[in-house]
């Protein structure tokens, strides 16, 4: 472990401690997600004075035209990276999450029906499977899916054939409803692109595209700490990607963009979290020199440009392809990295897969947790990136088109433990942590609509 | 914002008879809170507090108006935490020499659906006189009866507890024809009212963020973020 990752271990493990010994040691949700968003602040700041670079600043004129001269080939850049370090990874936020407790909750030592047996402590109410075939019910036997019935033994004409003729029309009459109920049994790959932006209710008016221009005049302006976590980010994950590092340049174009859209704070009126402040240099506490930082709220973390990279197959041209990752991200992504009870933020989602797994596969559970392997500590990343980089492009695109058309992220966790019970037989094997990584460590040979409809629909319970 | 929500609730869940209609009023009612008195919750259990191992599940709360003329009820409004059943009981001032007697008005509201997850827990609540089982006129005193089966849940409450009664009727609105006339035979919901309350909590909820620009006259030269 190199030493900023293991600066933020120590950080989290400092978290933990506090958040376990303390004796109003059930912080209430709100307070233990204070202090997390507190530390993400101290360590965003810390990297600011140790390595004495401003939070925010204005580019001179030279550096200014550079910048606008090399915004299509910004890959190329090779700047020096090695100093900065990711704000934080999804283990450290898995470790606030398994931390969380309610006060009033009863977390006695002895064990009993109450006891949670996974890592995820909150009594939260998740679906059962009979509620989720409910709610899923397009994915059943007797639907067709592409994904499933458009493999090459099917004859086109029992299902896909007819499917994208369906497809066609709901295009035709621009009619977003119906977009979203055709993209539940999956989206033909030629009409993918026009049906999400039709969900997302994303036309490419005139003035989107002046409001994305205006974003890449303020990029050009005004240089930001963030944006040197996105170039880390980005050479880190999706640089390294078979599938994603063509998109590179794009990757940037979206990003830069997305930290300078303050319309992004909207968001906040519905996710728990709150957007970090700072002031104009030498205005400390002066309101009317307030600022949020960065201009959209959103510090990104680890893996955050893996949100980004899949839409690239779509969508080329930038500012379409911004609009839509800006509206997937205001409607689905938030939740993936904030705290609150929503049925489709991530401690649902958590919650969720331990109790399918717990519930339907009790000894696979029982033997992993036997092991010291806990399911979530593998599961958790694949949900936290909503599979991308796990799956391959075209599965991930079927699943993306689910999350789009149940207008829920909770076919995530479904995923998970499907994958589990895919792989059940070896992992019952495994000894050892490492071990069941390494089971579950390739996910790119899956099929996600057999796996999801076998273990909604065909096993037995 | 979980005050929405809370409101909400009190509009649709009444009964499985109530029907969400757009019915009109006569105007718009304003309401008036009463000043009460919150006794302290009484827990009801068998046997010896300190002896038994079991948590109280239900729960009793008295309430009193020691300087309040017998009034109409309008609507209760609380916050819940974490009681999963509501059962209320009102004492009324009668005529001539009957003594008062309790009177059953709410029985066994359902607050939390699932009484061992969180979901309701700790919602808003609103009440009103039409979700009563009787008529709520010449109160003199509410009994809140608490239960909450579960055994996960080391204490349970209503919080931030108002009553109110009908304010006096505010004139200065006028509606359309159609919208002022009550259904016939159908007690008038204060549906409007609540309505226009929820969009004036949505608008004050809103982020109060500069749309478009993130700088101040064009300096965006920031020191170090801040904790508060």
């Amino acid at each position: 472990m190199s030493q900023e990752e293991s600066d933020i271990s120590l950080i989290i493990a400092q978290i933990v401690q506090k958040l376990k010994g303390s004796n109003l040691y059930a912080q209430l949700e709100r307070q233990a997600w204070g202090s997390w968003e507190k530390r993400i602040l101290k360590s965003l700041n810390s990297m600011c004075t140790e390595l004495s670079i401003p939070l925010a600043r204005k580019r001179p004129v030279g550096e200014q035209k550079e910048l606008l001269n090399k915004w299509n080939e910004m890959g190329t850049d090779e700047p020096d990276l090695s100093l900065f370090r990711p704000v934080y990874a999804p283990k450290d936020f898995l470790e606030v999450l398994i931390n969380l407790r309610n006060p009033n909750y009863e977390n006695g030592d002895s064990l009993s029906f109450r006891t949670h047996l996974g890592l995820i402590q909150v009594p939260l109410k998740v679906k059962d499977i009979p509620e989720l075939k409910e709610c899923f019910i397009e994915l059943g036997l007797n639907t067709g899916q592409l994904g499933i019935d458009d493999s090459t033994q099917v004859p086109p004409e029992l299902f896909e054939n007819e499917h994208v003729r369906i497809g066609q029309k709901v295009l035709a009459e621009q009619d977003s409803a119906a977009a979203q109920q055709y993209v539940r049994q999956g989206s033909p790959t030629a009409l993918r692109a026009e049906l999400w932006a039709l969900i997302l209710n994303i036309s490419s008016q005139p003035e989107d595209i002046l409001y994305y221009e205006q974003l890449k005049t303020n990029v050009i302006q005004h240089d930001l700490l963030v944006d040197s976590l996105i170039y880390k980010d980005v050479k880190l994950t999706a640089s390294n990607d078979d599938y994603y590092f063509v998109f590179e340049d794009y990757l940037y174009q979206v990003l830069l963009c997305f930290s300078r859209d303050t319309s992004v704070l909207s968001h906040f009126a519905y996710n728990s979290a709150s957007p970090p402040k700072s002031y104009i240099r030498g205005k400390l506490g002066l309101e009317e020199y307030a600022v949020f930082y960065p201009p959209n709220g959103v510090i990104p973390f680890h893996g955050f440009s893996m949100y980004v990279a899949p839409l690239c197959f779509l969508y080329h041209e930038p500012s379409k392809l911004y609009q839509i990752f800006r509206e997937m991200y205001v409607r689905f992504f938030f939740r993936l990295h904030s705290i609150s009870s929503h049925p489709s933020g991530i401690v649902s989602l958590c919650l969720l897969f331990e109790t399918l797994l717990q519930t339907y596969l009790p000894q696979l559970f029982y033997h992993l947790r036997e092991i010291g392997a806990q399911p979530l500590r593998i599961s958790f990343k694949w949900m936290v990136r909503a599979f991308s980089g796990y799956l391959a492009t075209d599965q991930l695109l079927l699943l993306w088109d689910r999350i789009l058309g149940y207008n829920s992220l909770e076919i995530l966790a479904v995923l998970a433990a499907a994958v589990f019970a895919f792989r059940a037989v070896n992992l019952m094997e495994v000894t050892s942590l490492a071990a069941a990584e390494a089971v579950l460590a390739d996910l790119s040979t899956l099929k996600v609509m057999p796996l999801l409809q076998i273990f909604l629909f065909a096993t037995v319970t | 914002m979980r005050l929405g929500w809370g409101c909400q609730e009190g509009l649709v869940v009444g009964g499985p008879e109530q029907r969400l209609r757009l019915v009109a009023l006569g105007g718009i009612m304003s309401r008036v809170s009463v000043p009460c008195h919150v006794k302290g919750t009484v827990a009801l259990q068998v046997g010896d507090v300190r002896t038994s191992h079991g948590r109280p599940g239900v729960l009793v709360i008295d309430v009193t108006f020691p300087s309040v003329a017998p009034f109409e009820l309008q609507e209760i409004t609380f916050k819940n935490y974490y009681t999963a059943f509501l059962s209320i009981r009102v004492r009324q001032h009668t005529s001539m020499h009957t003594p008062a007697k309790w009177v059953t008005c709410l029985r066994d509201h359902c607050l939390m659906p699932n009484p061992h997850s969180e979901e309701g827990a700790q919602d808003y609540v609103s009440l009103f006189k039409h979700q009563m089982l009787c008529d709520m006129a010449r109160v003199l005193e509410l009994r809140l009866i608490l239960r909450q089966p579960s055994p996960l849940w080391l204490s349970f409450t209503v919080e931030e507890l108002q009553i109110y009664q009908q304010g006096p009727k505010s004139p200065s609105m006028t509606f359309p024809k159609w919208l002022s006339h009550p259904v016939p035979c159908e007690q008038p919901v204060p549906l409007l009212e609540q309505m226009w309350a929820l969009t004036e909590m949505i608008r004050a909820s809103h982020t109060s963020a500069r749309i478009g620009r993130f700088d101040v006259d064009g300096c965006y030269d920031l020191n170090l973020l801040s904790y508060t």
